[in-house]
């Protein structure tokens, strides 16, 4: 059994695509949930050459069309129809564009304004620190779901009102992870150096500590991807996220309901399975770097 | 200890003060607040009255003060849907909303704790792969995504239970289910984690060394160790369900908390969103200082690091 892994090992340059493929499968690699993620990610790139009809424009008469494979069923409506006689599957290829573009900003921007204020707290400390740390502090008290939705609600229903108000609920506990990796970074001797050669302090926090506190952000906001997915979907549904009659799964979601006592199942069904797979996905992408970046947490 | 103590409450003042300067900002900010705060078609003249009556054209630190005053005389304004003082609403709506959360509390109690320690005590076993996947799914979908798929198959396809609404304990079943669902993944995994951490402990292994079966130290030295930190995290977690039921509460038609800031958008019924907001993070940060004053008087170490 040993004997085979370490000649398998060794072998490695010569091994094959395939055999490579086993091989990270059999160490964890989430070969499924990056396929996923980057379907999904193609799917929001190319929507208006994938979706067979209009998302946001259906036929009356068509309305409530169950899936192809049911009877009265179509061929032309793959996925069935909402209430609207919109086709669900253009529906849910153009949704995916939402989800992608609102999940993506969101962790960049929280990612972008948590790190700058976890480095700038951590490395420069004082009353910097105690400034940024109190604000954090308060802020992470809020009751975020709610808080979220009293800003939407004045805000008004628009994807840029949502990505600026996801962002202001995410950001803080990348300044918290961020501070504390700072904290002990700063020690070491690089910085030191650093300092001696007479860098400013701008530029040790630019080349020096971002460099390596830029691996736990990336691991956070991976991890807080399928959170900002949910709850833009949560928004949505809400009716103050993204505006009817774009399509956006939570919104496809929320007019399922007008169909689902009668049994119309593929419109809470679809939509809600998408929105499963993609934060699944980057939930378990999220983990496997987490153990990979911080072998601490492994056991975990 | 009385210095923590001190400076935790002040840590709390500054947060419940945040909250509402944020508050109070954004409504004062985002467009005219006569409009948020009027009934929806309001005319010309009830918009000035409006304006008199909050001072609108006063300087804006006069009017925060006067704001401020208002809350803390609990006097939230009117509901222009309901007609009633907005702060007895909330009230009247306040034990709905526990009961919810109770429910949704034991059911996720019930399932995170006894996996958590199974998953702890058969590491890398089916049991363990179970529970991960039943954690990964409860973080993964989202809470009224699970309502509605109970609804699908409960309600519309066998009938069993009533679909909105309360009254009875059938009314609480799936609910309870799917705001417990993410909860009881949180809690599973902390009982894994923080069982894991008391097994590898210095007592542990001498209780397996003086013999006692392997049932016996889970139960008596380990289990109860563990405990803590798990039912810690509860007593936050009643607080965040009662705030995050907002879309369970919607979709089950749940007449709580969370309905009424549904409601309150919906009607654009400002005095009650704003002041379900502010409620609900008074409750957040009472219950952190709470917890954070109690875990000083457990542990020492915690009020001396200050």
């Amino acid at each position: 059994m040993n004997g085979s892994a370490a000649s398998s090992r060794s072998a490695s340059a010569i091994l094959t695509l395939p055999r490579r493929l086993a091989a990270f499968r059999t160490e964890g690699f989430p070969l499924i949930p990056i396929a996923i993620l980057m379907t999904v990610m193609l799917v929001a790139l190319f929507a208006n050459v994938l979706a067979p009809h209009n998302p946001e424009v259906g036929v009356l008469g068509d309305r409530f069309r169950p899936p192809a494979w049911q009877a009265n069923g179509t061929i032309d409506h793959l996925l069935g129809t909402d209430h609207l006689g919109r086709d669900v599957l253009s529906r849910l290829i153009f949704g995916a564009r939402i989800s992608v573009i609102v999940g993506l900003t969101v962790v960049i921007v929280a990612g972008f304004i948590g790190t700058l204020l976890g480095i700038m707290s951590g490395y420069l400390g004082r009353w910097v620190d105690q400034v940024i740390m109190r604000i954090t502090d308060a802020w992470l008290a809020l009751p975020g779901v709610t808080f979220a939705i009293f800003l939407a609600a004045i805000l008004g229903p628009s994807v840029s009102n949502i990505i600026i108000i996801l962002a202001a609920v995410y950001w803080t506990r990348y300044a918290r992870v961020v501070r504390a990796e700072v904290l002990s970074v700063r020690e070491r001797d690089f910085v030191r150096l650093a300092v001696v050669a007479g860098c400013s302090k701008g530029t040790i926090m630019r080349r020096h500590i971002l460099p390596n506190v830029v691996n736990s952000a990336i691991v956070l906001a991976t991890l807080q991807l399928g959170q900002a997915i949910i709850a833009e979907a949560t928004l949505s549904f809400l009716g103050v996220g993204v505006p009817p009659p774009m399509p956006a799964w939570g919104l496809m979601l929320a007019d399922g309901k007008k169909g689902m006592m009668a049994g119309y199942w593929w419109l809470t069904v679809l939509p809600g399975s998408c929105i499963m797979l993609m934060v699944l996905s980057a939930n378990l992408l999220g983990d496997w770097l987490r153990v990979k970046f911080d072998p601490q947490l492994r056991q975990l | 200890m009385k210095k923590y103590i001190v400076k935790r409450l002040g840590l709390a003042l500054i947060s419940l003060l945040l909250l509402s300067i944020t508050i109070f900002l954004l409504m004062r900010i985002t467009g005219d607040p006569a409009v948020l705060l009027a009934e929806p078609g309001a005319s010309a003249a009830d918009l000035d009255a409006i304006r008199q009556q909050f001072g609108l054209d006063r300087p804006l630190w006069t009017q925060y003060v006067s704001f401020l005053t208002h809350l803390l005389r609990g006097d939230f304004g009117q509901s222009f849907y309901y007609r009633t003082d907005v702060f007895e609403l909330y009230l009247s709506r306040l034990p709905a909303s526990l009961l919810l959360a109770s429910a949704a509390m034991a059911f996720s109690l019930l399932v995170g704790i006894p996996t958590g320690i199974i998953a702890a005590v058969r590491v890398n076993q089916w049991w363990d792969s179970g529970g991960k996947i039943f954690a990964l799914l409860g973080l993964s979908m989202p809470s009224f995504w699970v309502g509605l798929l109970m609804i699908l198959f409960f309600s519309v396809y066998l009938g069993w239970l009533p679909s909105s609404g309360s009254g009875t304990v059938f009314h609480l079943v799936m609910p309870a289910i799917s705001l417990g669902w993410l909860f009881a993944a949180v809690h599973m995994r902390l009982t894994r984690s923080s069982m894991l951490d008391v097994l590898g402990s210095e007592y542990v292994k001498l209780a397996r060394l003086k013999g006692l079966p392997e049932a016996l130290v889970i139960s008596k030295h380990a289990f109860k160790n563990a405990l803590i930190p798990v039912l810690t995290l509860a007593g936050i977690n009643l607080v965040i369900m009662v705030n995050v039921a907002v879309v369970v509460e919607t979709v089950f038609a749940w007449p709580g908390v969370g309905r009424l800031l549904y409601e309150g958008i919906a009607f654009r019924d400002f005095p009650v969103v704003q002041a379900t907001v502010l409620l609900g993070g008074v409750m957040i940060v009472v219950v952190n200082l709470l917890v954070d004053i109690l875990y000083a008087v457990i542990d020492p170490r915690i009020r001396y690091e200050g």
